[in-house]
């Protein structure tokens, strides 16, 4: 009973933004909805909670700039301090304009790769990894809302019915 | 309709009373000859002969041809000119030191209104959906074009007929014993110099002028015609705008060192007179908000401008340094006199505007959140408008007062006054038209604007 889950397919967008907001209404637990393409205000709409990933990456770049300037100063003028071309290898902020297309790459390359890679872990996201698709049809032009089922079945999917959906099944998940 | 709250008119014409009393101090204060000698020589102290040497090296070049013909003769006669030729340089630096408050105000008032034209045009050529529920507010502010390029006109002629000595090249003594400004007097010269400012405030005038004209009969058009005669002359005001920008830019203010060069100054310039048009918009929409005038425009809109802050002042810092390192990495004794300068006597001012400009935008505007919240922007746009502010300072200072710079009475009283008739200008041409302009047809989607 526990693990059944009913599976609502819609085949418009807007549809399925007025269903999830009557299945939030009606205090229907919604497990996940698989959509073709990003549906503009979806999130809002079933009340997820903001991505973080923006303060990761501003974070991953301070992480890049520290390495981009702890790496140079050791470098050029710590362990080395040659004079080369007559730059002043005194101490770092003499040189720093020199450094700092490095010091920006870096940083722009960490905020970015570790944010992706990031993106990756959190989303479970890999090569060789199974497809999760319940539908094939969710990938092309088809919405599919999951939502656990607790109490009356029948009830649940004469509710579904009445939201617009085109298809209302109920799968028993394992 | 908007009306002009008496207050705020108090306010400004407080400030331009404010303003030229403090304009009339400075020009007052400027000390002769007797009172620099007493400055120098509790100043300096037994040292003076040197710094001249240094100062004058590093800056007058002219100067130094002197100098250098001088050594032959004995040691004394030889400090004592040197310390007259001193005493007269620090004079003619105290002498321009009100004029260069006044030019810098003024041209920064002047191109503030000018990086609000030209954000309009692009706002108008690019057919942004956005943005239309503002275009009344930019219309008023690029109203202070007209005064404001009167003004500047004005002294440049003032310059030309030799008043003040911001552009040492109009000096034709000066001229004369130097081979470097001797070449360049086929574009350097006041007639051209004058026809050419002349040509440039006057083409920007006329599409300000055209663009509200057709602006405002649109609002009662039954068709779209002076919509898209508005699109074609923000296409067209655009190509103008870059070619008329750039040899601006080298007229006004890069010629003020006329020994030095840049390649990319034009576009730095812009970047620093666009971000400052940008802010301003950004302060004048929430002061008409706060208001309670502008009821269609949200968040987002202002999302949207503090976004524009955000970016073009990285932009800004870009070029800034873009110039900055080419100059100091080859560091080629001739191109970079103008940071050695810069660095040496504009320490605090120089690195400072870097803090305002780049790092301070940065760090507060790069959250999104942050960027719908008024006081954020508030305190954002004050500190990018007072750091660009600076940045013509250290544009034009350098070249015309030296190391006789001090943040006074000209300085503070030129900002108020410009501030006043800016305040004045702005808001009394926002009670000429309607704050919507309802025959824009992407004014719907602009006022349904959501990010």
């Amino acid at each position: 009973m526990s693990n059944k889950v009913i599976h609502a397919i819609y085949n418009d967008d807007d549809v399925l933004m007025d269903a999830v907001k009557q299945t939030r209404a009606a205090h229907h637990h919604i497990e996940e909805v698989y959509t073709p393409f990003p549906v503009h205000g979806l999130d809002k709409a079933m009340g997820l909670a903001p991505t973080r990933i923006a303060i990761a990456s501003f974070l991953y770049g301070l992480v890049g700039i520290s390495v981009a300037t702890a790496m140079m100063r050791y470098i050029m003028i710590v362990d080395w301090p040659q004079d080369i071309g007559g730059k002043p290898s005194f101490s770092y902020i003499e040189n720093m304009p020199a450094f700092v297309p490095i010091m920006f790459e870096l940083t722009v390359f960490f905020a970015a790769h570790l944010m992706v890679i990031t993106f990756y872990m959190r989303s479970k996201l890999w090569p060789f990894k199974k497809a999760e698709n319940p539908d094939v049809r969710t990938t092309d032009d088809h919405f599919l809302m999951e939502v656990g089922v607790h109490g009356n079945e029948e009830d649940m999917i004469s509710f579904f019915k009445s939201t617009g959906a085109v298809e209302v099944k109920v799968i028993e998940k394992h | 309709m908007y009306t002009f709250s008496s207050k705020l008119k108090t306010f400004s014409l407080a400030l331009m009373v404010l303003g030229i009393i403090g304009i009339g101090i400075g020009f007052m204060s400027v000390p002769n000859k007797e009172e620099v000698k007493e400055m120098l020589k509790q100043g300096h102290g037994h040292h003076e002969s040197a710094t001249s040497h240094d100062t004058h090296e590093s800056k007058d070049s002219h100067v130094k041809q002197n100098v250098s013909h001088d050594t032959h003769k004995s040691e004394e006669v030889h400090a004592d000119k040197e310390h007259e030729e001193h005493v007269e340089h620090v004079l003619h630096q105290q002498q321009n030191k009100p004029w260069s408050a006044f030019y810098v105000a003024c041209i920064f008032f002047m191109l503030i209104s000018v990086g609000v034209l030209a954000f309009y045009a692009i706002q108008q050529a690019a057919q942004a959906g956005w943005s239309p529920i503002l275009f009344r507010v930019m219309e008023g502010i690029t109203g202070y074009l007209l005064p404001g390029s009167i003004i500047f006109f004005l002294f440049l002629v003032s310059s030309g007929f030799h008043l003040n000595h911001i552009f040492i090249w109009m000096d034709e003594s000066v001229v004369a014993k130097d081979h470097l400004l001797q070449a360049k007097v086929g574009y350097l010269n006041v007639p051209f110099f004058l026809i050419r400012a002349a040509i440039f405030l006057a083409g920007w005038n006329i599409y300000r002028y055209v663009s509200r004209k057709n602006s405002i009969a649109q609002d009662s058009a039954t068709d779209h015609s002076f919509y898209k005669k508005n699109f074609k002359w923000a296409a067209g005001f655009l190509v103008f705008f870059i070619v008329s920008e750039s040899i601006m830019s080298w007229d006004w203010i890069m010629s003020v060192d006329p020994h030095w060069y840049s390649t990319l100054f034009g576009w730095y310039v812009f970047a620093s007179f666009f971000v400052s048009g940008i802010t301003t918009i950004a302060l004048v929409t929430l002061y008409l908000k706060s208001k309670g005038y502008l009821e269609n425009v949200n968040t987002s809109h202002i999302h949207d401008l503090a976004k524009f802050m955000f970016g073009i002042s990285i932009f800004w810092t870009y070029l800034w340094f873009s110039q900055f390192m080419l100059i100091w990495y080859s560091d080629i004794p001739e191109e970079v006199t103008y940071f050695v300068t810069r660095i040496e006597n504009y320490n605090l001012p120089f690195f400072g505007m870097l803090v305002m400009n780049f790092l301070f935008p940065l760090l507060i505007l790069i959250n999104t959140d942050f960027k719908r919240l008024s006081w954020i922007i508030v305190m954002a746009g004050i500190v990018i408008l007072f750091g660009h502010y600076i940045d013509f300072y250290n544009m034009i200072m350098p070249a015309t007062v030296g190391d006789q710079w001090f943040i006074g009475w000209s300085e503070i009283g030129s900002i108020l006054f410009f501030l006043g008739l800016f305040i004045f200008v702005v808001f009394n041409a926002l009670t000429k038209a309607p704050l919507v302009a309802k025959g824009n047809p992407l004014m719907e989607e602009s006022k349904h604007f959501h990010y």
